[in-house]
């Protein structure tokens, strides 16, 4: 089931919707949840959709089943989603719209205004009116709603979590006493698990530095991706790590290369924007050979483009940006599972290639929240970078067979080096004889030249000789891969790749998979098309593209359209 | 940090000859610094130097502590960085006007409100030098420079001013050829707590033909005798705002100097009240995301 609340920010909307998937997961069900800010703090349109199931959920879903508005405005973004069987639930008597009669639509007045300014003299529990007739209509858990703001308003006093409580019983007994259930949704029931937890994308980044090592964060704080900056504010000095908040993002990117240069593995969080402002940076610590790790939560550009929408467009960026040659390794996090563990395989790259590694997400992953696996840390492998041992005239940028040279940190006797964003020798001394340039940028490449081979396969699946092969990259892939199991059921043979690794383009990968399906598809949410247009240069396969840039993610309906029509 | 074979100050000095022109005043500047770390006894693997781009952020390699020399302008971010994550390195940055006024004039003043527990020497030779003689933050007005054949119509920055009034706790000038008076602040601010800032006027015989040694030898006055209490924070900016560039005197020592926590003390004590610890159950954190 897939239920929608929608209303002016600042209302409770996303506190509604966020009781609703703790209350859920609390009482063991599966949810993931996707949402949608103003870019502005107070008024606007604000939306939070939770999809709840007892199996696991593999995207946002199509569109909803239930609609809970709280005002006029929310209605009239809404009403042309409003399908047969649909339900919608709205603030009436006494709320400010009144709902044109669809056919097929199951329409629930509930005085959620009246009730709350009225009978208990409490405006603001509005939307606690609102999660208990919802409550009450789909059979979420009770009790386990009850302790969420038992939990929730504590620290307010016994009070306030009275009025809340009396506001959501108030909300259940008007469903009981004036409406007949006439939908068929309900929350079913399920056993709760210990080993379940619930996070958001920044959180499972932040989570994923910590137990990747990550001991220095430096941030500015930048929509969507502050988050990560927030949560590891709390916990990094439980570890005897720091947070800083920087002067700019130039200054974030500063510090982590600081920190990095000391030996302490560093990372900051950031997007598109700041992205842009730390590209000198980061060919600095592509050149100097500094391990570190940036997450950019991509959002929609160019400029401040759509600072709270979702859009897979800085890739370019990431792969290509800045003056000169440099390499550098890319990875797009699709899921809540991949935030978590792309983190950490992304400081395990960087300290293994002594490279900046930039990890991709995007503005719906950021803020959806989703119950995963609790994590094995037993099973999780930590790489630190290879050290110098010591002995001999120590040659920092030595050139290996691998490219890698072990690196030294300062208070090292012995390991003294400039590290430095000049071509360089051996010994870190400036050098820029043709010769020199050569061999040194050649080393620096060379470092990654057979990353592929040293990755983890490319997860495939589907039919071989699919009459369509699609390669989507992030978040794309859960959309995909919900549209490929109903591709499966309806007897379509289709085969999708799915890409961690987006640059280096996993070329071999590519390449074999293009090799065995007729035709290959690659949606992304960009205009120019940005991953197809590397996969065409780099692996010379040329896609049939499919590009959406409004904002928002794909929806596997999208995905199972587009593939119906090029299969035809 | 201390060490018990004291070292003399060539053995600070790297194999690496400096690229400087003859007479240029970063020499001075690299003399002071190697003596004030021979007399205070500074291990060079326990030393970092941090510079950005322009002649005098070449210094690093002169120098046989670690260093890094990194982009224009970025030297305090990274400096930075270093400090906090390992505060037992001890960290130095070093460079010119054009880094620390103008292209990275917006580090300065975190740097010195945060209190980072590090020491900026600026050799302020008031011209871009690198790039063969263009206008530079500190540039008089009016000056002729590739950049401004018909004098530049700029305002100049006040360094000592600026880093007194943006927090700096520890505030100096000096002048490049007194090494004496340079190596004496440098080892004043090497015991300092907190963020030490020197702006040492250290002329370019090669591109800037105004701001001479022999100019600012006759102008220069020891700030000690007319400015004893280096508590006295708007003494001391009087000071500087009234330092003249129009034949005045230009004051060179101790400016001023205040105790007061740093940066790495404040974090030091957000880990102990979060029972900080280097071998954390990660499980125990993880538990905090049960729904």
């Amino acid at each position: 089931m897939v239920i929608r609340v929608g209303g002016e920010g600042g209302e409770g909307v996303i506190s509604t919707g966020d009781m609703l998937a703790q209350a859920s997961a609390r009482a063991g069900l599966e949810v993931l949840t996707f949402r949608t800010f103003p870019a502005e703090i107070k008024g606007g349109y604000a939306m939070y959709q939770l999809r709840v199931s007892t199996e696991k959920i593999l995207s946002q879903g199509d569109t909803f089943h239930v609609c809970v508005v709280f005002n006029g405005e929310a209605y009239e973004m809404n009403k042309d989603l409003l399908a047969p069987g649909t339900v919608l639930v709205y603030d009436s008597p006494g709320g400010d719209f009144q709902p044109e009669a669809t056919e097929g639509v199951i329409q629930y007045p509930v005085p959620m205004t009246k009730i709350s300014k009225v009978d208990l003299g409490s405006p603001i529990s509005k939307n606690m009116v609102a999660l208990g007739a919802v409550m009450q209509l789909f059979s979420f858990p009770v009790d386990s709603l009850k302790d969420l703001i038992k939990a929730k308003f504590k620290k307010k006093g016994e009070s306030v979590v009275e009025m809340n409580l009396r506001a959501l019983e108030a909300g259940a007994e008007y469903v009981r006493s004036h409406l007949k259930k006439v939908d068929r949704f309900y929350v079913q029931p399920a056993q709760p698990r210990e080993d379940r937890i619930m996070l958001s994308g920044n959180e499972a980044i932040g989570l994923g530095a910590l137990v990747a090592g990550c001991r220095f964060f430096s941030c500015y704080p930048i929509t969507p991706a502050t988050d990560i900056a927030n949560w590891l504010s709390r916990h990094l000095p439980k570890v005897n790590g720091v947070v800083v908040q920087a002067e700019d993002e130039i200054a974030s990117l500063g510090q982590v290369i600081g920190a990095t240069f000391a030996g302490v593995k560093a990372m900051t969080g950031t997007s598109g924007p700041g992205l842009d402002l730390m590209v000198e940076l980061l060919g600095f610590a592509s050149m100097a050979e500094l391990p570190l790790v940036i997450a950019d939560v991509q959002r929609g550009g160019p400029s401040t483009g759509l600072p709270t929408k979702s859009e897979q467009s800085d890739l370019f960026l990431a792969a290509k940006g800045g003056h000169g040659d440099f390499p550098r390794i890319v990875l797009a996090a699709a899921t809540i599972e991949d935030c978590f563990y792309l983190t950490i395989e992304a400081f395990n790259l960087a300290e293994r290639y002594q490279i900046p590694v930039i990890l991709l997400s995007d503005g719906a992953l950021a803020s959806r929240t989703e119950k995963i696996k609790r994590p094995d840390l037993s099973k999780i492998r930590i790489i630190n970078r290879e050290a110098y041992s010591g002995g001999g005239e120590y040659q920092r940028y030595a050139v290996t067979e691998t490219g890698v040279s072990p690196v030294s940190i300062p208070g090292q006797d012995g390991g003294r080096y400039i590290a430095t964003g000049l071509e360089h020798s051996e010994t870190a001394a400036p050098k820029y004889s043709p010769d020199y340039h050569e061999k040194m940028t050649e080393k620096r490449f060379r470092k990654i030249a057979a990353l592929e081979d040293e990755s983890p396969e490319t997860e495939c699946e589907g039919d071989k000789d699919g009459d369509l092969g699609i390669i989507s990259w992030g978040l794309t892939q859960c959309a995909v891969r919900e549209a490929m199991k109903e591709c499966a059921d309806r007897g379509l043979r289709v085969r999708a790749l799915y890409p961690k690794l987006v640059f280096p383009v996993p070329v071999k990968a590519i390449q074999r998979f293009a090799s065995t399906v007729k035709k290959v598809l690659i949606p992304e949410l960009n205009y120019q098309g940005q991953f197809a247009e590397l996969v065409a240069v780099h692996a010379g396969v040329n896609a049939i593209r499919f590009n959406l840039y409004g904002g928002l993610p794909f929806t596997p309906a999208q995905i199972r359209e587009k593939i119906t029509e090029v299969i035809k | 940090m201390e060490i018990s074979q004291p070292l003399k100050p060539k053995d600070y000095k790297s194999d690496v000859p400096p690229i400087w022109c003859a007479g240029c005043g970063d020499y001075g500047v690299l003399a002071s610094l190697t003596m004030a770390f021979s007399q205070n006894n500074v291990k060079p693997s326990d030393t970092v130097l941090v510079s950005g781009i322009g002649c005098s952020s070449r210094l690093p390699y002169f120098v046989t502590t670690f260093g890094m020399h990194t982009c224009h302008g970025r030297a305090l971010p990274i400096a930075t960085g270093i400090k906090l994550a390992k505060p037992d390195l001890r960290v130095v940055v070093v460079g010119g006007d054009g880094d620390h006024f103008s292209i990275g004039g917006g580090h300065l003043p975190h740097a010195a409100r945060k209190n980072i527990d590090l020491l900026l020497i600026v050799m302020d030779n008031s011209i871009y030098g690198l790039t063969k003689g263009q206008v530079s933050p500190t540039s008089r007005p009016g000056m002729a420079t590739t950049t401004t054949p018909y004098g530049s119509p700029d305002v100049p920055v006040n360094p000592v001013a600026y880093a007194l009034v943006y927090g700096a706790s520890f505030v100096a000038q000096s002048f490049s050829s007194n090494t004496k008076l340079t190596t004496d602040l440098i080892g004043k601010a090497l015991n300092h707590k907190g963020f030490a800032f020197i702006n040492v006027i250290s002329p370019c015989p090669t591109f800037n033909k105004v701001d001479t040694f022999e100019y600012y030898k006759p102008l220069l006055k020891n700030i000690d005798e007319i400015h004893p209490d280096k508590g006295d924070k708007v003494k001391a900016l009087s000071l500087a705002i009234t330092m003249g560039r129009n034949n005045g005197e230009v004051p060179i020592g101790l400016f001023y100097q205040e105790e007061r926590p740093t940066y790495v003390e404040m974090i030091q004590e957000i880990k102990i009240r979060n029972k900080g610890t280097d071998h954390p159950e990660l499980g125990r954190i993880m538990d905090i995301l049960r729904p």
